[in-house]
């Protein structure tokens, strides 16, 4: 293999494993923006894969080969609303947000797996008939080079999730609505006194990012698993988290840490099929992502980069 | 109400809370909760067998929740306490497969190697947040991964390829032959002694000495804590390691009493992410914990019995656990409640 073709075979993959990062990190940095921790996207992660799989496997009769797009939005509401229950407890009721994180995580494969083993009777649900499709992009990918690299064989998901970081940052930085949501992150006092309701514009944000992590884990379902299991989701909501935080709580900065982990992801996993690379252990592979997060947390990013509120609760006349 | 005794209350509402909505969510699943229940309280208390293991099953349940615990004195979120575990589980079998030492060395021997290894674990994320300042929640997950995949990969050179490290050395053992004989041979072990210890070590450490009154202060103000003179990094790495000690001492639980081997594992235990609601529903203190570790620890093991006399899934029990962490984390709804009630009889 030459090193063109490692590189035609690695971006592609890394790109297909980021997808889903991107979509939750994405997801976080509207919670996080808005001044409430959501440690919980695992949890909420796990609920969109398992939502996709059953809607994909109960109604792939009616919509064909659509179905994985409506199992997708069907994740997307159901982690959406899911996520009301940490914007509830973390919003109005002064939570502490990281432990109400940690109950959402516990709760969203507690749940999952109560029901795929009432409904399946086993452990783990079928596969799907009806996963997305790659396909080339027309045009575009006959360009030299990158078009091989970036727009033979992609997902159309992977589309998706990068126009959903750029319109991320659209809204964060370009709308009333994204001046509102990082005020009410960075001071609330002075957003309420501007009369911004700081309540309102965190529940939307959390629930935004119950909704984005809802559809990162549908697509992971639905691309990369193709069932669900107590091990389809394990730790992707957390590297997200780590995406988001390695990005800087900035939604094109989320999109490229994605996209790094999802390249360390990627290695880990066909990295036995890449000349040099092969001849690494697995278990070195194995904790790449890992320990490149770790590296990434503590070498790249400076001090008080978090918005200021984030993990406070806003209450009115506290100084 | 004094303010003591909504402090016990909160988590005694939030148990009840968590059992009625896992009873609402048989019901509306169509199974009968009642039955559940009574499956479930058979698990625990059915029979001498039984209690054994739910005693069995609380040990390491009282060791993740001190280490959850303790890191929270110190303002610090341990959610590591699963890698810790594993890392000490592994070492204390190693040291119990490896060396032919007389009981008296080789099983406390083999009991340290598990609190060094969690405690070195912990050290690092402890280093990090002291010297860079770098969230521990974000490190502590990301070394559960490193553990997860490292000891699977030790345990496979130990075993030259296999995935067990064989059967530890009597000599390293927790057995005890007094709690087989009369809890019809379950695994029960002289571990939950250990346990009991580190509770009190714990109580020892952060309300008679020094070092727990610094540890302690860090954990409210640091700022003021540094202004006193006190070495606000050194505390930090402190806690860490300390805590992990005790979730190292948790895995050695396993590897010593319980399975008295270690094997390569596809997942978490789930035993330190427990060791959070443990932490959560004893609010901190070390005898809140003995209290949480029995509830959780009871519900873990009892809810084994779910499926074959009910035919419930055992997550039901995840679910139960889940919510009542959640209802912990909403104390302050409770409390509003609760003085809003005290207030009522106070007019009346």
């Amino acid at each position: 293999m030459s090193f063109l073709d490692v590189l035609y075979f690695i971006i592609p993959s890394a790109i297909f494993y980021a997808s889903p990062l991107i979509f939750t990190a994405i997801g976080g940095v509207f919670s996080e923006r808005s001044g409430v921790v959501n440690i919980g996207l695992e949890g909420l992660m796990v609920m969109g894969a398992f939502i996709g799989i059953l809607f994909n496997l109960m109604f792939v009769d009616t919509f064909g080969s659509l179905t994985p797009w409506f199992a997708l939005i069907a994740a997307m509401l159901v982690s959406g609303l899911f996520s009301v229950m940490h914007a509830v407890a973390s919003i109005s009721f002064r939570a502490n947000q990281t432990i109400s994180g940690v109950a959402i995580n516990l709760l969203g494969v507690a749940i999952a797996l109560f029901s795929v083993k009432m409904i399946y009777g086993k452990g783990q649900t079928d596969y799907i008939q009806e996963r997305f499709i790659r396909f080339d992009i027309p045009l575009l990918s006959d360009i030299p080079i990158i078009g091989p690299m970036f727009f033979k064989d992609v997902y159309s998901t992977s589309i998706l999730a990068v126009g959903v970081a750029v319109l991320a940052w659209f809204v964060i930085y370009k709308t009333p609505f994204g001046l509102r949501l990082r005020a009410v992150g960075e001071h609330p006092m002075a957003a309420d006194t501007m009369g911004v309701n700081v309540t309102k514009m965190r529940y939307i944000a959390v629930i935004l990012s119950g909704a984005l992590a809802g559809i990162g884990g549908a697509v992971y379902a639905q691309s990369i698993s193709g069932e669900f299991s107590h091990s389809t989701i394990n730790g992707q909501g957390f590297m997200a988290l780590a995406a988001m935080i390695f990005g800087k709580w900035h939604p094109l900065g989320a999109l490229g840490a994605a996209i790094f982990f999802g390249f360390a992801q990627a290695l880990s996993i066909v990295g036995g099929q890449i000349p040099y690379v092969d001849q690494v252990p697995p278990y070195f592979l194995h904790i790449l992502p890992y320990v490149l997060t770790i590296l990434a947390v503590a070498g790249f990013i400076g001090k008080a980069n978090a918005p200021k509120a984030s993990g406070i609760p806003y209450i009115k006349g506290k100084r | 109400m004094s303010n003591r005794v909504v402090n016990i209350l909160v988590p005694v509402i939030s148990v009840i809370l968590g059992l009625l909505v896992g009873a609402i969510v048989m019901l509306v699943s169509g199974y009968d909760p009642v039955k559940g229940y009574l499956a479930l309280w058979n698990g625990i208390f059915g029979d001498a067998y039984a209690i054994g293991e739910t005693i069995r099953q609380i040990t390491p349940y009282i060791l993740a929740g001190l280490a959850v615990a303790f890191a929270f004195r110190t303002g610090l979120f341990n959610i590591g306490v699963e890698g810790q575990l594993i890392v000490g589980w592994f070492a204390a079998a190693y040291v119990g497969i490896t060396f032919d030492l007389p009981m008296y060395i080789h099983l406390p021997l083999a009991i340290i190697a598990a609190a060094v290894a969690g405690g070195l674990w912990a050290f690092i994320p402890g280093l990090l947040k002291a010297k860079l300042q770098v969230h521990e929640v974000i490190v502590t997950i990301m070394m559960n991964y490193i553990a997860l995949h490292t000891t699977n990969v030790l345990i496979k050179i130990v075993s030259d390829g296999g995935d067990n490290t064989g059967t530890i050395k009597e000599t390293a053992s927790l057995k005890s032959a007094f709690f087989e004989s009369i809890t019809d041979y379950s695994r029960l072990h002289n571990g939950i002694f250990i346990a009991l210890a580190m509770v009190l070590l714990m109580w020892f450490i952060l309300e008679k000495t020094t070092m727990g009154y610094e540890l302690k202060s860090v954990g409210f103000n640091q700022h003021a804590s540094q202004y006193a003179g006190m070495n606000v990094q050194k505390n930090i790495i402190l806690s860490m390691v300390i805590s992990g000690a005790f979730a190292g001492l948790a895995g050695a639980m396993e590897a010593l009493g319980t399975f008295q081997y270690a094997a390569t594992k596809g997942g978490f235990t789930g035993i330190g992410f427990d060791g959070i609601a443990v932490a959560l529903l004893g609010a901190n203190t070390p005898l809140g914990v003995i209290f949480g570790a029995v509830l959780f620890g009871s519900l873990k093991y009892g809810a084994l019995n779910m499926p074959n006399e009910a035919g419930i899934p055992v997550e039901i029990v995840s679910i139960v656990v889940a919510i009542i962490i959640f209802f912990v984390a909403c104390g302050y709804v409770i409390r509003y409640f609760l003085e809003k009630m005290n207030k009522k009889k106070e007019a009346k």
